[in-house]
């Protein structure tokens, strides 16, 4: 997924001279190719996050666009003040990119998770939080986020998932993508966890309950409307996420559900981030011990269509 | 935008203006940092009347050089600064702090001509400083970046990141000023977190380091120069001041950095300032 978003990234700033790339000095194997191609807009400012997201801001309001590359708790939460104020609170067109969404570097320990960035970028408004699913997403979206001078976040797994698309999805910036049709509940998947609501969808199919899933990448701006659809449309929705649902998709998908005067839909979230796990943990364990691998999330739809 | 506009450059007079402008402001809206402001109005003077390439009736000229008071408490002294200069009317100021106003109490960027950044979080704008820097090396331009610093803010440790970056990347167009009127929050520097050897600390970081009085127009325009030459290496300029300069009641008091003038106090400091 980040190369296949660095091959988005190089077509971007092959037609646009002002596309900048910086990092806090990771992306080693990953960021070479641009830093090769365009080795005067490339620039490693060191393991310093707060600076590297001041100068982000400092070229952005000079006319770049720039994008700042770092694992993603490091790129958000260590420098959560300069993203409010520098980036965001300027409207600076800076395209913040994080690696290790979730459980992606479970084994690296509790700072690795990349649980709550999500939540929190979220929180703040006025940035668009982008969660692409599989490499080609991750590529669409990359071309869709140079679409606008806005600020935004792109948060990636790692490398070596699987593409679960077979062609690239044409969608609009904040809109969903059907990845399959059904009518007998719908899984609402954020990112790479979408491998999972597929999985837990085919379980479901051979049990007779054809399940409609969503990829959706923006959490910001959200698909209200779809999603105010899909509320009278379905008897459950289930929102699944790599994270925490607080602040995350589960609760964006909770406060439409709530605007609404008798939905049809009950709603399941599910999320990480509220269960202990080993501090070396693969992702596949944690999403078991979290219940949102795909036989926990059609354990849980099964029962609620039941209920 | 109606109003007067006013285009003081004599930099004497143009602090002057700042400190009597900046003083109303705060006693109007019973706000703090007055004191901040005081202890800078001799920088923003010579900044604003003569250091740097601005031009008050076109604020977002592409070459113009980029100020950043990244100790935007001091707000109200910039406000100040650049009505006095014409970028916008001086009436415009009666709306400082005021609600709905464009002019808060720490400094904003949007709907007020003049202002590059907004600030009032320690210790942002020398970063900001240095991608406005690498953007003009990259367009070929020799605008420079302006940042002045308090010396409360030092303590923040991603200004150490950004002198450090400055340093690595040769940023001759980054000037750097620091506010060292040796009282901070809530103590003397001396006494909250010691900077000194402030100048070795920065030399030893990579930048080229001047020690002045910072009420000394002469000496500070000195210090700031025209240096569009690139020399290889950043610039700070260690400015030493007194907080709350220029009115006698004020000065090296860290209650000033809080306090709002009373009606009495308030005639006083206009007349040290010549105003009554």
């Amino acid at each position: 997924m980040r190369n296949t978003f660095l091959q988005g990234l190089l077509d971007v700033a092959a037609n646009d001279p002002n596309v900048w790339l910086i990092t806090a000095d990771l992306g080693f194997s990953v960021l070479e190719p641009f830093a090769d191609r365009f080795p005067e807009r490339f620039i490693n400012v060191g393991v310093a996050e707060q600076n590297m997201m001041g100068i982000a801001a400092g070229l952005a309001l000079s006319g770049k666009r720039v994008v700042a590359y770092s694992i993603v708790n490091f790129a958000t939460l260590r420098c959560l003040e300069q993203i409010r104020n520098d980036v965001v609170h300027h409207q600076a067109d800076v395209k913040i990119v994080g690696v290790g969404t979730g459980y992606a570097y479970g084994s690296q320990g509790h700072t690795h998770y990349g649980l709550s960035d999500a939540a929190v970028m979220n929180a703040i408004g006025g940035i668009d939080v982008i969660t692409p699913a599989d490499p080609i997403e991750a590529r669409y979206v990359t071309r869709v986020m140079f679409e606008s001078s806005m600020p935004a976040y792109l948060r990636l797994g790692r490398s070596g998932e699987k593409n679960l698309h077979s062609s690239t999805p044409e969608v609009e910036r904040g809109r969903k993508i059907v990845c399959r049709q059904g009518s007998a509940a719908l899984i609402i998947a954020t990112g790479n966890i979408l491998d999972e609501a597929l999985q837990a969808a085919s379980i479901l199919d051979s049990l007779g309950h054809a399940c409609a899933v969503w990829s959706m990448p923006w959490i910001s701006p959200l698909d209200d409307e779809s999603i105010g659809e899909a509320a009278e449309k379905f008897p459950v929705i289930l929102a699944l996420e790599e994270g925490t649902s607080v602040g995350g998709l589960g609760s964006a998908v909770a406060s439409i559900l709530a605007t609404i005067k008798s939905p049809r839909a009950r709603l399941i979230t599910a999320s990480s981030g509220t269960t202990t796990v080993s501090a070396s943990v693969w992702q596949a364990a944690a999403r078991e011990a979290e219940g949102i691998d795909g036989k926990s999330i059609a354990y849980r739809i099964q029962k609620a269509l039941q209920d | 935008m109606k109003g007067e506009y006013a285009t003081i450059t004599d930099t004497t007079e143009l602090a002057r203006r700042i400190r009597v402008e900046s003083l109303q402001m705060v006693a109007r809206a019973s706000a703090s940092h007055v004191g901040a402001g005081f202890s800078i109005a001799d920088i923003l003077a010579v900044l604003y009347g003569c250091a740097l390439r601005i031009d008050p009736k076109h604020p977002e000229d592409l070459n113009r050089d980029r100020f950043i008071l990244s100790k935007g408490h001091a707000a109200a002294a910039l406000y100040a600064t650049l009505a006095l200069r014409g970028f916008f009317p001086l009436e415009n100021l009666l709306a400082y702090c005021k609600n709905g106003s464009a002019f808060s109490g720490h400094v904003s960027h949007e709907d007020v001509p003049g202002v590059e950044v907004s600030t009032g979080s320690l210790g942002h704008g020398l970063s900001i400083g240095c991608g406005m820097s690498l953007a003009a090396r990259s367009d070929g331009s020799d605008c420079r970046a302006v940042v002045l610093l308090s010396d409360g803010e030092l303590d923040e440790g991603s200004v150490w990141e950004s002198a450090m970056f400055a340093a690595h990347h040769e940023l001759a167009n980054l000037l750097a000023i620091i506010d060292y009127n040796r009282i901070q929050s809530f103590g003397r520097v001396e006494d909250v977190l010691a900077l000194e050897p402030l100048a070795d600390k920065w030399r030893a970081w990579g930048w080229q380091v001047s020690d002045v009085d910072g009420h000394d127009h002469s000496a500070l325009l000195e210090a700031i120069g025209d240096e569009r030459i690139p020399l290889g290496q950043p610039r700070v300029i260690i400015a030493n001041t007194t907080k709350g300069k220029g009115v006698s009641f004020m000065e090296d008091r860290l209650e000033w950095h809080y306090h709002s003038p009373n009606y009495k106090q308030l005639e006083q400091a206009l007349t040290e300032l010549g105003e009554m």
